[in-house]
């Protein structure tokens, strides 16, 4: 086990080596750039060429990747164009509202999704079944972003009965802690600042759920249907054993293992997601940061950011291969 | 009165979108206490349905059985085809249980065989923890598998395919049932193993006075374990009769096919192999006819006079009917002497 971990960390080296290459390439190559982003369009040619001095924007790329690279080794990420903060500390600042947004949609989904795919597979054919394939086909159809205004529209806007921005709001008096604010209002024993944490993620999470909910019933309900054939569970069946038995260790237990690496996969795809709803809730994380890293073209932030989560996806994947080993022991590594 | 006495039992399968397809057609025979009883034919006639009809393990929605399949083991007469589903799952494992054909897939492939054993024994017999454990080492012990302790951790795919099927019957001899099915138990399985799985179902027969209900196409199977044998076709019993007289006249077409099909060793070199014609698929109706009778050497237009009934073998010339041997046949076979001496 240990040993897949660390074969599996060293392949980590090269694939982000690769990736910050090519990122650096693309960045730079976007038309534009920092200097006009942050000077506007009736810049001079004198103010420009001066920020980029400064910036060292001036030189060749592979100039500047070589200057970045060898800051990177010192984890030494660089500054915002933007802001002038540390990217690091940027990063550590927003991160955790967004793995606050992430976590959240992925509880919905998975407490929803496992078991609607479920009976929706026992139940095939009926009106549930037919409930949970279409709503989950509807589910991935529609923009994460769309959905985001629809139920901001509907529940916070028109209805009123949840908070329609923001993670917390203004007027609460709540203690940092871990910046997961859920979580800083359980370790303080605020719990009006936890609650009040909880109400805001309700339609963020939401929206960001729909697509992994969506993929989750589908794969568990196909999974289900596959395991009931199987013939372990007739086996299990002619044992006389329980029902209860035979749903949980026979049927769900065998059904579950490809819902947890469609788990894993989607995870990484929630941060992507998570750019897009964050945006439409002001929710303050770090997808909100990226697309406006993007339109001011703030270099060090987008490469560091986007090194960030592609770091985390491998590590999510990791987890997921560790866990899997764990729960299927014929691929378990000896 | 038999342990299972199953009359008229009839299966079929809803035909999705297309005609229904009926499995087993009435298909009739009795089990004793500590007997062991052949259900033989080949694919499709019907035998693997049958034995998943009487332990409730078909599929609830599309299928319709009908017939009686009743039950005594329990002291009172159930009929297994109408016992509540709770009162089925508290007979199998216990009263009734079964081996089935594909020992790996039959495991389930993320729960170590020592969970697998144990929870029938917390089920049954309300054995837990050490205990459960302990009876578990046991029973894997007396089905032959060394080191049982161990296996007890072991998940499927770490074991041996015969292990495999030993750590089945295990389980199905866990709380010795009165009456075991064994679906093709030795099919997925090469011949020396075969072999001692047979061996230890006669033990495990002969110890605990277990009926046998023993599914198989194999002939051989038959001959070694069987003390009576039913043989299908095209989901109709078509002959009944005692082992030894079943290999000495067979006396349905079918049977006799069957028998003359068998390869030998001691046949001339280069003799062709010989096969019973067609396949089941060329049949007819049972209503507008014997379903063998397209495939038959001895067929007659009187054939098509629909199902013949299962009746006493006719006596044969001068010799005296013989006891409890049954047929569906217009115009049984006389086995000849030369027929007799190839089927020994």
């Amino acid at each position: 086990m240990l040993r897949l971990i660390v074969r599996r960390l060293l392949q980590l080296i090269p694939t982000l080596l690769g990736l910050s290459v090519l990122l650096f390439a693309w960045l730079h190559q976007l038309p534009g750039g920092p200097a006009s982003a942050l000077l506007g369009e009736r810049a001079t040619e004198e103010d420009r060429r001066a920020i980029e001095e400064a910036l060292g924007l001036d030189d060749p790329v592979w100039v500047q990747y070589a200057r970045w690279m060898e800051r990177l080794v010192r984890f030494d990420f660089g500054e915002s164009v933007r802001t002038g903060r540390p990217v690091w500390e940027e990063f550590l600042q927003r991160f955790p509202a967004t793995v606050e947004l992430a976590f959240a949609a992925m509880l919905i989904a998975v407490v929803v999704g496992i078991p609607l795919g479920y009976f929706a597979a026992r139940r095939r054919g009926t009106w549930l079944d037919l409930t949970a394939v279409s709503g989950s086909l509807i589910g991935i159809c529609i923009p994460v972003f769309f959905l985001g205004f629809i139920l901001r529209a509907v529940f916070a806007v028109n209805l009123g009965w949840l908070p329609s921005f923001g993670r917390q709001s203004t007027g609460i008096d709540a203690t940092e802690i871990t910046g997961f604010y859920v979580l800083d209002g359980l370790l303080t024993g605020e719990w009006d600042a936890s609650w009040d944490a909880l109400q805001h993620l309700v339609l963020p999470g939401l929206a960001l759920a729909s697509i992994p909910l969506a993929v989750i019933v589908r794969i568990t309900r196909a999974s289900v249907l596959d395991v009931l054939g199987e013939d372990y569970v007739r086996t299990a069946e002619s044992k006389g054993l329980r029902r209860r038995v035979v749903r949980g260790r026979h049927v769900l237990r065998n059904a579950l293992l490809p819902v947890v690496t469609t788990v894993g996969l989607l995870t990484g795809s929630l941060l992507s997601g998570a750019v897009l709803t964050e945006s439409v809730f002001a929710f303050g994380g770090i997808g909100s940061f990226i697309r406006d890293a993007i339109d001011t073209r703030d270099y060090p932030v987008l490469m560091g950011f986007i090194l960030f989560i592609a770091l985390l996806y491998v590590a999510i994947n990791l987890l997921v291969d560790i866990a899997y080993s764990i729960i299927d022991p014929r691929v378990r590594v000896n | 009165m038999p342990l299972l006495t199953v009359d008229e039992l009839t299966v079929t399968f809803a035909g999705r979108g297309g005609p229904d397809t009926t499995a087993v057609s009435g298909v009739s025979f009795t089990v004793d206490q500590g007997e062991v009883v052949g259900l033989v034919g080949e694919s499709g006639c019907g035998k693997s349905v049958t034995s998943l009809a009487l332990m409730g393990l078909l599929p609830a929605k599309g299928v319709t059985v009908g017939g009686t399949a009743r039950y005594t083991g329990t002291g009172t007469d159930v009929d297994l085809l109408t016992l509540r589903r709770s009162a089925l799952r508290d007979l199998r494992g216990t009263q009734l249980s079964m081996i089935f054909q594909d020992p790996l897939s039959s495991l389930n492939p993320v729960v170590p065989i020592g969970v697998q054993v144990t929870e029938i024994l917390s089920r049954h017999r309300g054995l837990r923890g050490a205990a459960a454990r302990k009876e578990a080492a046991a029973l894997l012990d007396r089905v032959g598998i060394p080191d049982p302790t161990r296996r007890l951790k072991e998940y499927p795919h770490q074991l041996s395919g015969g292990m495999r099927q030993r750590a089945l019957i295990a389980m199905a001899v866990a709380c010795a049932p009165r009456l075991l099915i064994a679906d093709e138990p030795t099919t997925a399985l090469d011949v020396t193993i075969q072999a001692q799985i047979l061996e230890l179902l006669r033990e495990l027969v002969d110890d605990q006075g277990t009926a046998l209900l023993m599914i198989t196409h194999d002939l051989g199977v038959v001959a070694g374990l069987c003390d009576r044998v039913n043989v299908l076709y095209a989901g109709k019993a078509v002959e009944a009769a005692d082992r030894h007289r079943l290999f000495a006249d067979p006396a349905h077409p079918y049977t006799h096919g069957l028998l003359g099909s068998i390869p030998r060793l001691d046949a001339p070199r280069g003799e062709r192999l010989n096969p019973i014609r067609g396949s089941i698929n060329d049949r007819i109706a049972w209503e507008d006819g014997c379903a063998f009778a397209p495939r038959c050497d001895f067929y007659t237009p009187q054939c098509l006079g629909g199902a013949p009934p299962l009746a006493d073998r006719p006596a044969d010339g001068a010799a005296a009917p013989p006891e409890g041997h049954l047929v569906r046949c217009v115009h049984p076979v006389h086995t000849t002497a030369e027929a007799t001496e190839v089927s020994r």
